[in-house]
Order: structure tokens, then sequence, then C-alpha cells
């Protein structure tokens, strides 16, 4: 009973998925379901002059062919952008493109059939008559004269430009400063690649016009409200939404789809039930992309080290369309992070939001805040190295002093809380900081490149309040419901707008609950993920769950402890300021006599037989919470590592890993360490393995897992995790948020180690994935090389050259 | 054309596509979603079950190719109860989503019965070369993989 | 992905399959563990009308030794099955436990392997290395073919339609001799960036007498590296002249480039690894 808060409870959906009974929407079957495939575009940017479905309506199995401007023709809306910063400019998005495509992967047509097979062989027969046009790839390059135009009406390829800071301070700063860093850097595509690709199933009553869709969402509520409002037009009291298990998102499944548009519209013009799921190849050119940025940037310091000021110019590619929250990402999540773990009076930072004949982009695990922890924490350890001094040194001399929370930086943000300078002794101390650095002072004397990076990294969690958020330029709120429904037995249905695809809310949730109203946690079930069964919410992602929807039931726990208190004070006959609610037990008592107790099931039956309730009390003990928080949480994290590159090869070696982060008060440690690790790893990814690369034509080069290198087990050392706690005093619970820390802070560990290890040779930056090619290039470059020309050319490290499969002879009979 | 084969102990004879891959055989045909699909490369590993006694990546197989096989999905990995890999998965949290863990322990059994006890953190970590997670970043399976070839001991 | 419709057969017998293969002609093609060929079919790269299951031909696994006392492997053994072996190839053995995973492993063929000739394949050095001979059978009879003559160029074997490879032939490593792999992978696919095999024979004195070194991922097929191997000849174990041989590991050759490494990574690779799998070698050849 009780006392679940900071427990490391195993978790309670996890029997189901290590049997096999995971409820992803790909199991789901319905009798009598047809089958949707699309075709794509194999262009980056071309005219559709025409298109010809004759045959594919002909093949045996193949129910209806359906074009973009037969669904428009049926009502369907454009897809919209939920983020809208001033001026923005929103391209048109249909679900099916009709005369023009702009990306590989683009819609065109859409197949349904008897079975997935037979969609696949009408998706061969469909004829259509490209005119290619030319294309821009970089973002770089999209105001260059000349370049084409992804849309007509929208000059120079700029959706909007954002800026934030203090700039006419800034400006004086760079006048005035002693030493100026200077770095240019890209922060490069990245492709999620969740496990579990996207799916949809719906399900239309044509007697009562009712249509359920099935979709793998990280945020069912909102995208019911665009498929109401924006695409699809049906009501939302005759729409339901439901996203079951999730298998995983890292925010590519926060987005509205084409395919959760198209999927229902189908199933409703047919009148049976209808699935799509998503090929591994096609989410490489469908699910929104991350990252992709190039930045320009300036850091002015004292020649002690002391931090001044900070200019940042960005050029985020967005792709061909605005995916529904691409402008939040490099705008109010990025530039508002640049001020970092450090008091820096002077920030100036700009960006422009691109268009580019890509695949759109959109937050991608720590989305924006990846991308300035890595810009400042490379200007920190640059600036150290100019300077001569320690990279920890430097951060400590610049650190914002744990007395100056609630702390206002100059780029809208106030920190919440922090201890840094605590946080970086405990991860020093854990990882041998100083006796590491000697030891490799022995192997650099050895010729050994041994490298140590050490990255200090904010991150803004749960992002809030709603009216704050509004001014930004969302089209939602970013509060979280929550509803406890205390049944007569004494057991509770847990209804939350948050929705795990992977966190674990059925455990870490109900510990919240047990533990706000003393219960047995297995008397506590979870529900999430259905618009039918739970009040409007928001959903999960920018580390929200734990701040926002956990606030959200503690703020409805307190109205059931309130009624409970209530009815056991009249049948207690006490004063209700007497009466003791014990939270370990789930006793209710008269103070001084904890004898004489009530149960809180006694109280919840009372309450449903309403036989002695006080006077004007409603019957009943179910209680809902709409909690809006106050402001963002800021956890904040140091973590370091140390690497050994191979000299012969240029392979990184992971040697040492420390990671230590302050998520506030814990739930359930196991839970949170295992986010930690994770995302680790997944930050590793982009800081070695991971990069979308595309030709010059916009083909994606790295589109499947032949050749994006999501990370495997082999690369890694055992991680050594901890933490330091120093509540959030903007939340009831004190959690900053765990989700995106290890992947915003491991990325810029990992690069500085790389770069610490390359310094001796007078390297001072390369673009990531650090791979062993690009290494070893810049490695030869450096020392003088052994005649070979370094040539590589693509974001891995190589180049991009003849090599086209399609050229190769027909292969041999047998396969291996 | 008709195909038998024994999945989980029981006997199916179902009439199929050449085409038709293993992997929808048994997700549509006999309705065992515990095998998922991650890839179309033969990747992830998210598919991987025991044909005849070996891991197999179930989505690089025809059914047809298994006729008169012994196969082996993740419901019907433990006879009752939970399989100790099974076990050690839940309590050492080496699971978040869950879509890759019944292919991670499918191949983490096979993993543990080739080497044996003494499987080394290096061992486990190349054997799981086949097996993708984008939740985890692996530290946690290779603790459910040491423990369970703890409670698994000697190996065949 | 779903595969395009084709005819199935199921032979149970090489004549079987010799047959079949004569009545379908180009249309059809052999599918033996089908770790290529099906993920092909699936992205619809390659749709053959017909597809003839050698699975079940039971004269095409398992291993026996031939008059000359090499070593024979059916063309349907598993890698893991090669790797569980006492086959006395250390390369072999080396090869067969690393390359692709331990599913791959279980489903590939070491004749679907070499028939297919993937550039970025690991099986095909070593078998070069170890003098590997293919047992082919087909319209015009039986044969054997040296792997140095089997493999032709890109993805271009010396098969001819109709045949069938049944078997591979290893002959046996000698006393004196080693044999190890070294390969540097893509981090993605698995498949060799760059692979070296090496075979070498040590005489009496310790010094090389004999020495057989083949690369593959690293350029069109997979190949010897003959300046490597005369350079060898009468070197010590520790010498300064196995790096001296290992550097004349890219003379006369054309590296590919692609995303992951261009030629120039390759050509270096090819060097570093050539001297590492070297000295592996020498050191088992006690």
């Amino acid at each position: 009973m009780g006392n679940y808060m900071g427990e490391s409870i195993k978790r309670r959906e996890d029997p189901r998925f290590i049997q096999g009974k995971g409820k992803y929407v790909a199991n789901l079957h319905i009798p009598n379901m047809a089958h949707v495939a699309i075709l794509r575009s194999p262009y980056a940017h071309a005219r559709i002059r025409s298109i010809n479905t004759d045959a594919a309506k002909a093949l045996d199995g193949v129910i209806a062919v359906y074009t973009g401007q037969e669904l428009i023709d049926g009502g369907v809306g454009k897809l919209p952008c939920g983020w809208n910063v001033p001026d923005i400019k929103v391209p048109d998005r249909w679900p099916l493109m009709v005369d023009r495509v702009r990306h590989v992967g683009d819609s065109v047509v859409a197949v349904v059939a008897e079975s997935p097979y037979i969609a696949y062989d009408a998706l061969e027969l469909i004829e259509v008559d490209y005119e290619p046009l030319p294309v821009v790839i970089d973002a770089r390059k999209t105001t260059e004269p000349g370049v084409p135009l992804v849309h007509d009406e929208i000059p120079d390829n700029i959706s909007y430009a954002w800026a934030l800071g203090n700039k006419d301070e800034t400006e004086q700063a760079f006048a005035s400063a002693e030493h100026v860093v200077e770095l240019e850097l890209i922060n490069q595509r990245l492709i999620p690649n969740a496990m579990e690709p996207r799916a949809a199933v719906a399900q239309w009553d044509a007697y009562t016009e009712e249509m359920t869709l099935w979709t793998t969402s990280q945020n069912p509520h909102p995208i019911r409200l665009l498929l109401s409002a924006f695409t699809l037009g049906i009501p939302e009291q005759k729409l339901r939404v439901i996203s079951p298990d999730v298998g995983g998102g890292f925010g590519s499944k926060i987005f509205h789809y084409p395919e959760e548009v198209i999927v229902p519209w189908i199933a409703r013009e047919i009148n049976r039930p209808v699935k799509w799921v998503c090929s591994r190849s096609e989410s490489y050119l469908t699910d929104s992309h991350g990252r992709d940025h190039v930045t320009v940037a300036r850091l002015a310091l004292k020649k002690d080290g002391t931090f001044t000021g900070l200019h940042v110019q960005t050029w985020s590619n967005q792709g061909a369309y605005l995916s529904t929250f691409a402008p939040l990402i490099p705008t109010a999540l990025y530039i508002t992070l640049l001020s970092g773990l450090y008091k820096i009076p002077a920030i100036w930072g700009e960006m422009w939001g691109t268009l580019t004949n890509t695949v759109p982009v959109d937050a991608y695990r720590g989305a924006g805040r990846p991308e300035a922890s890595y810009l400042v924490e490379r200007l920190v350890d640059i600036a150290a190295q100019e300077l001569g001094m320690d990279p920890v040194e430097l951060r400590r001399k610049n650190f914002i002093p744990a007395d100056e929370f609630p702390y206002q930086t100059p780029v809208a943000f106030l920190y919440d809380s922090g201890d840094y300078h605590r946080l970086f002794d405990k991860a020093l101390g854990m990882f041998g900081y100083d006796a590491l650095r000697e030891s490799q002072k022995a192997a650099r004397e050895q010729g050994r490149l041994v490298g140590i990076g050490v990255a200090g990294c904010i991150e803004a969690s749960g992002p809030a309040p709603s009216q704050v958020a509004g001014a930004l330029g969302a089209a939602v709120g970013f509060w979280e419901s929550a509803v406890i429904r205390v049944h007569p037995t004494g057991k509770a249905t847990v209804l939350t707008g948050s929705h795990s695809h992977g966190q674990g809310h059925e455990t870490t949730f109900a510990q919240v609950v047990a533990d706000q109203l003393g219960m047995d946690i297995n008397d506590v079930e979870i529900v999430h993920g259905d618009t039918g069964r739970v009040p409007f919410g928001m959903g999960t992602y920018g580390s929200r769950s734990g701040c926002v929807g956990g606030s959200a039931l503690v703020r409805a726990a307190e109205k059931v402890r309130a009624k409970a208190i209530k009815i056991a004070a009249h049948q207690m006959e006490a004063a209700e300021e007497d009466i003791v609610y014990d939270r370990t037990t789930g006793k209710l008592h008269v103070k001084g006599s904890p004898a004489h107790a009530k149960g809180f099931a006694e109280i919840a039956f009372a309450a449903y037989t309403a036989h002695n309730l006080p006077a004007g009390l409603e019957p009943g003990l179910e209680e809902s919470a709409f909690y809006d928080p106050a402001n963002f949480t800021f956890p904040n994290s140091c973590h370091i590592s140390q690497v050994e590159i191979d000299r012969e090869t240029g392979e990184v070696h992971i040697q040492h890993y420390t990671a230590v982060d302050d998520v506030g008060n814990v739930i359930n440690p196991l839970v949170v360490e295992g986010q930690i690790l994770g995302g680790i790893v997944q930050g590793i990814g982009q800081a070695l393995t991971e990069a979308a690369v595309y030709d010059e034509a916009g083909q994606l080069l790295s589109g499947s897992m032949m050749d994006y290198a999501v990370p495997k087990a082999m690369l890694f050392p055992m991680f050594d995790v901890d933490r330091t706690v120093t509540p959030s005093p903007h939340n009831p619970l004190g959690v900053k948020g765990a989700g995106e820390m290890g992947t915003i802070a491991a990325t810029v560990a990992i690069a500085n180690a790389v770069m610490d290890a390359l310094a001796p040779l007078g390297i001072r930056h390369l673009e990531m994935p650090l791979t062993a090619s690009k290494l070893w290039h810049a490695i030869q470059g450096a020392s003088g090389g052994n005649g070979m020309q370094a040539t590589n050319e693509t974001p891995l490290g190589g180049r991009d050259e003849p090599g086209d499969p399609a050229n190769w002879p027909e292969r041999q009979i047998l396969s291996d | 054309m008709q195909v038998t084969m024994t999945v989980n102990g029981k006997s199916y004879t179902r009439d199929v596509e050449p085409r038709l891959l293993l992997v929808d055989f048994i997700r549509s045909e006999l309705a065992l979603t515990g095998t998922n699909i991650g890839c179309d490369t033969s990747q992830c590993g998210a598919c991987t079950i025991h044909l005849n006694g070996k891991a197999v990546k179930s989505c690089t197989v025809f059914a047809v190719q298994a006729a008169g096989a012994e196969l082996t999905t993740i419901e019907g990995l433990a006879g009752t109860g939970l399989h100790p890999m099974q076990q050690a998965f839940w309590d050492k949290h080496g699971l978040q989503c869950g879509y890759c863990t019944p292919g991670m322990i499918m191949t983490a059994v096979k993993l543990v019965e080739r080497h044996g006890g003494t499987l080394s953190e290096e061992e486990i970590r190349h054997g799981l070369a086949g097996n993708l997670c984008r939740c985890t970043g692996y530290q946690n399976i290779v603790k459910a993989v040491q423990q369970a070839a703890t409670e698994m001991g000697g190996g065949d | 992905m779903y595969p395009a419709k084709f005819d199935y057969y199921q032979a149970t017998s090489v004549d079987e399959v010799l047959s079949l293969l004569q009545q379908h002609g180009e249309d059809a093609k052999i599918l033996a563990g089908g770790h290529s060929l099906i993920p092909m079919m699936k992205l619809r790269l390659a749709s053959p009308a017909v597809l003839v299951d050698i699975g079940q031909v039971a004269d095409l696994r398992g291993f026996s030794t031939v008059a000359d006392g090499s070593l024979r492997i059916g063309a349907m053994t598993t890698y893991h099955e090669i790797a569980d072996a006492n086959t006395g190839l250390d390369a072999l053995t080396e090869v067969c436990s690393i390359m692709g995973d331990l599913q791959v492993r279980n489903r590939g063929t070491i004749g679907g392997n070499l028939s297919h000739n993937d550039p970025a394949a690991d099986l095909p050095a070593v078998a070069l290395a170890l003098d590997a001979q293919l047992e082919i059978r087909g319209p015009s009879g039986e044969r054997l073919a040296p792997m140095e003559e089997f493999i032709v160029g890109l993805m271009e074997t010396a098969l001819a339609p109709g045949d069938l490879v049944v078997a591979v032939r290893f002959p046996p490593s000698g006393p004196a001799s080693g044999s190890a792999y070294e390969k540097f992978e893509n981090p993605a696919s698995g498949y060799a960036i760059c692979g070296v095999a090496a075979w070498v024979r040590r005489d009496g004195t310790g010094r090389i007498e004999s020495c057989r070194v083949a690369l593959t991922g690293a350029a069109d097929y997979a190949q010897r590296l003959r300046p490597v191997e005369e350079a060898m000849m009468g070197q010590q174990a520790g010498s300064e002249g196995i790096d001296a041989a290992a550097a004349k590991a890219g003379e006369g050759l054309q590296f590919l480039s692609d995303i992951h490494a261009d030629d120039v990574y390759r050509a270096h690779l090819t060097h570093v690894l050539t001297r590492r799998v070297l000295q592996k070698a020498i050191e088992r050849a006690q």
C-alpha cells in the first residue's frame, strides 16, 4: 500500500510483451479487411502529367484505386501545420499529391486490395507520367540564384524566419570581446527508425456513421482533432482514434501523416475495414526525419574564459512540406536553449526554416535541444582549447550558480532549479576524470589517439504553459488530462491523456496514483491511447509525461482525497480538518484515534451507496483534472566519455562512458535509468554512425537498414549511470522528465571525445557522423598524409560513385 | 499449395501461395502476432523464430520452404509460465516498447544454447548483431542475457 | 514488402533440379538459403517467374572427404554447420562464425553464397585463399572449377545456364600452415567494406614457402592479391617484410567507392587488413 514513489518496480506491461502479446496496430485483424498500398514518387521533384490506373484496377483482387484528385473530390483536406510562427508560409500538402511531387516517397496513388501482396502487385501496374524538375536538397543552397522553388508561391524557399534574444547587447559583447570562437557546423539529418513501422487500420460503421481509426500515434487526441477539423471532416464525436501498444516513436509518431487520412477515407468509401502497414523501405521515405541544421556561431569571451555573448545563425532544413510541428523544433525548442548551463548575458539567435526536395523534418528525440547542446558544447570545448583551459574548468567558471535559480536566460526561458557543480562533481568522480586525464597524457606520448569528452547539457521538458505556447505559435495547448475513477470496491481505473510508446506508464502512473491514494498498485489500472475512453489529452513527447501527465494525476488524486475526507468526516462525526488520510495505509481516521480508521474501499463504497453522505455532496468517487503547468522543467546532465581512435583504420572505440543526470525527483529509477541508457545509444548513433544521405538528384542513398546504421549492441561498453536530484518546483511531483536527456548529452559527449583525441593533430572540428573513413581521412590530412588524396564527400565519409545496382549484371542463379 | 507444419507443438495445414512469407503465414494464417516485422532487408531480427531448433528470420523464408518443419514462436517458447530468458528480460528491464523483444528473446535463447553459461559480454553483444533495438541501448538486454545464461546453465 | 508471384518447385534430387532448370530456362532461379534472393524479391528488385527450391535435396548437405584428401562440403551446408564442423581450416571456421548474424548463419549456405558472388560477401575471399574448387553439375555434365576461375567479374560467375553448384572442395590446409580472415564491416549491413583472407605455409626454418591472399568488399569482385603473395615468399614471422608485402595489396586494383568509404580508404584498409591477416595466419601456422 502506498509508498511507491521512487521504487524500482518491475514493469507491469512487460508480461504481455515478453510473451508476444503486444497489441500493435499491425496485429489487428478484422474480418473482411482490405489492404492498402501507396504508390510513391521515385522523383525528388516532378510534375505529374498523367496517371493511368486502368491496369491496376483490372487486376484480380483489386477493390479500388484512388488518385489525389479523387480524394479531394471526396472531401479530404490539406494536412495542416500545427505550429505557426509569425509570417510563416505554409505550403499545401495533400494526403495524395495531385499535380506535383516534391520528394522521393511523396504519395501519389492508393490501391486497396484483398491482400497486401495483391496491393503491391497493383502498384507495379500503375503508370504515372512524370516530368522531372530540378531539385534543391541542401538547406544552405535554398536561396542561391537559379535554385528551383519547391513551392512556386514561397520565394527563396524560406517558409519562415525567427529570431530571439538581445541583439544590441550581443553586438556590444562581440565589439568588446577579448576572444571570439567561431564555428560552422552541421547537425546532420537523421531517420528515427522506431522499430515498429507506422500502421493504420480503419473501420467504418455505416449505420451509426462512426469511424474508428487505429493508428501508431504518440498522441491520438490531437490526431483526431486534426482529422476532424482539417483532413477527413468526420465530426469529433463520430471519430474514435485508438493507439494501442506503440512500438517506439522518438517523435516520429507525433505527426499527422497522409495515411491517417487515406485509410479511413477508403474504409468509408468501400465500407470495409481497411489496413495499411508501412514497410521499412517506405518508412525511410515517409516518416518525418530529424535535425538537419547548418549553423554559423560565434562565442564571445573574456580572456579569463567568462562568456560574454553568443550569436547563432541556423538554416533549418524543413523538407518538402511543413510536418505537423516542424516550425516548433528549430525555434522555441532550439534557440531558447542556447544558454546551456551557463550565464551568458547576451544571446542573439536567428534561424531560417527552408524548404527542400527532401522528406519533411520534424521532432526527433530531443528535438531542437540536442542541436542546441551540440552547438554550445562544441563551442565551449573549442573555446577551452583556444584559451588553453581544461574544458571542465571553463564550464565550471560559467555555470549558473545553484543559488541563482530560478534563472532567467536572455532567450526566454526561466530555468527552474539545478546544481551544476554538484552534478559535475559526481560525474567527474565516477568517471575518475583526473586519473584518466593523466593516463591520456601517457597514451598521447605513445602516439595513441585517446580522447575525453565532457558534455554539460540542459533540456526543456514538458512544453508549457499553454498560454506561452500559443504566443510562440502553437495551435494546441500543452496541458494534460487525468481521470481517477474509483470503483465502489475501492479499485481504480485511471484515464490519462499521456500515451506510452515504450515509457512504461502502466507502471509509473499506477505508482503515482497508488502512492497518492494509499492503494495497492495492483488495484490501479491505467487506460490511455483511446479517444473513446479517455478525455482529450495531449499525448507523449518532449519528456512531458511525468511532469505534465503525472502532475495531472496528482491533481485528480488530491480531489479524490478531498472528497474521501469529506465522507469520512461526515461518517466519523468529525471536522474535515481533523481527518487524517494516511497515504501509507490508505486509511482515514480522526486525528489521535488511528485505531478507529476507515479504509479507502469502505469510503468508496459509501460514496456509491450514497446512504450516508454529507448534505449536498454528490454520490460517486470519480475526479478529473486538466493540469496546465506553470513552466517547462529543466533537466540537466553531465556525460563524460573516453574513446580511442584506431590510428590505422579510424575506428572509434568507446572505452568509458559515465552519465549523471538531474531529472528531478524520480518515480521509478529502473524506468528512468532505462530511458537514459537507451537515449545514450541513440545519441551516440548520431555521433558515430547515423546520417541520411541524399544524392544531388534527391535520391535517399541511406534508404534502408543496409545503409543507415542504426547502432548495434557490439558498438558499446557498459555505461556507468547515476543521478543527482534537484526537484523541480514547477510541478507537484518535482519531476523534470527523463526521455530525452540521454540523447541530448551523448551525441556531444562522444563528439567532444573524438575531437579531443584528434586535437594533438591540430584538427579542430569534423562533422558527424564521425565514421572511421572520415576520421582516417582527417588523420591523413593532418599528419601530412601518405600521398593519397582524400576524396570523401558524403556525410558518412565515403564517395557516392558509380556502383548503381541498376547497372549491375543480372544476378546469378543461386542465392545463398 | 498445401503446407503442413508444426507450430508450438500443434500441427497446422493451410493452402498458401508460394510467395507467402513465413512471417506472414505465422501472423496472418495462424494469428500468432507475437512475431513482428521491423524491416524488409533481413536486418532487424524482430521476426526471429525457431525453425527446426534454429533461430531464423521468418521474413526471409517462404512458408512453403518450412513445409514439414517444427516451428517455435515467442508464444510457444515457454511451456508454462515464463522461459528464463523471458523472466530475465522482465527482471532486468530489457525492453521498453516491446517491439523487438520477441525476436530478441528468440535469438538470445539460441545464443545461450550455442555458447552455454560461459557466454561473455562481448559474445552476447556480437551474438545480437542480427537484432536491432532502438529503445534500450542494449545495456539491459545484455544484462538479461547474462542472467538467463546463468540460469539456463551449461548449454548444449 | 511482398514478392511478386512465382511458380515454385521443390526438388528432392540434383537430377530433378537440373531437369527443372532445363525445363524453365532463364525464367528459373534457384532458391538455396534465400538470404540474398528473398530480400531482393521482397523489394521487387528481382521477380523470377520460377523458383526451384533445393532445400530438400539431401545430397547437397554435409561433409565428406574426396580421393585427393580434400574436404567436400555440400552446397546447401549452412555457415553454422561449417563453423561447428571440425574442418581444420581456420579461416573457414572464422568466416562462418562471423559473417551475417546468428540467424543468417543458420540459413545462409556455402553454395548459395559463392554462386551469388556478391562483391561485399566474406566467403569468396576465404574460398580463394583456401584454394577451393566448386563442383558444378549442369547440362554439359559435371566439372570442377577453381574459385579463381569461377569468379568472372562483378556478380558474374562461370556458371552457365542450367548449372548448379553441388559442393565446394577445400584441400587440406597441410602441416605448418595457417589461415585467417580479417574484416572491416559496414556498420549498417554487416557486409565487408574490406575483407582479406590469407593462407600461409612455413618451411622448416619458419619462413613462408607458400601463400595465398585474397580480397573482398573493396573491389568489383573477390580476387587474389598476387603481388602480396609473391612478396611474402621467404618472409619470417614478425619481419618488416610482411608490412612491405602487405603494402603491395593495392597494386593493379581499382577500388570501389560508395557512401560509406571511398576508394582511397578502401585501398588503405586493404593494406592494413592484409598485414593483420598475414600476421594472424602466420601465428596459426605452427
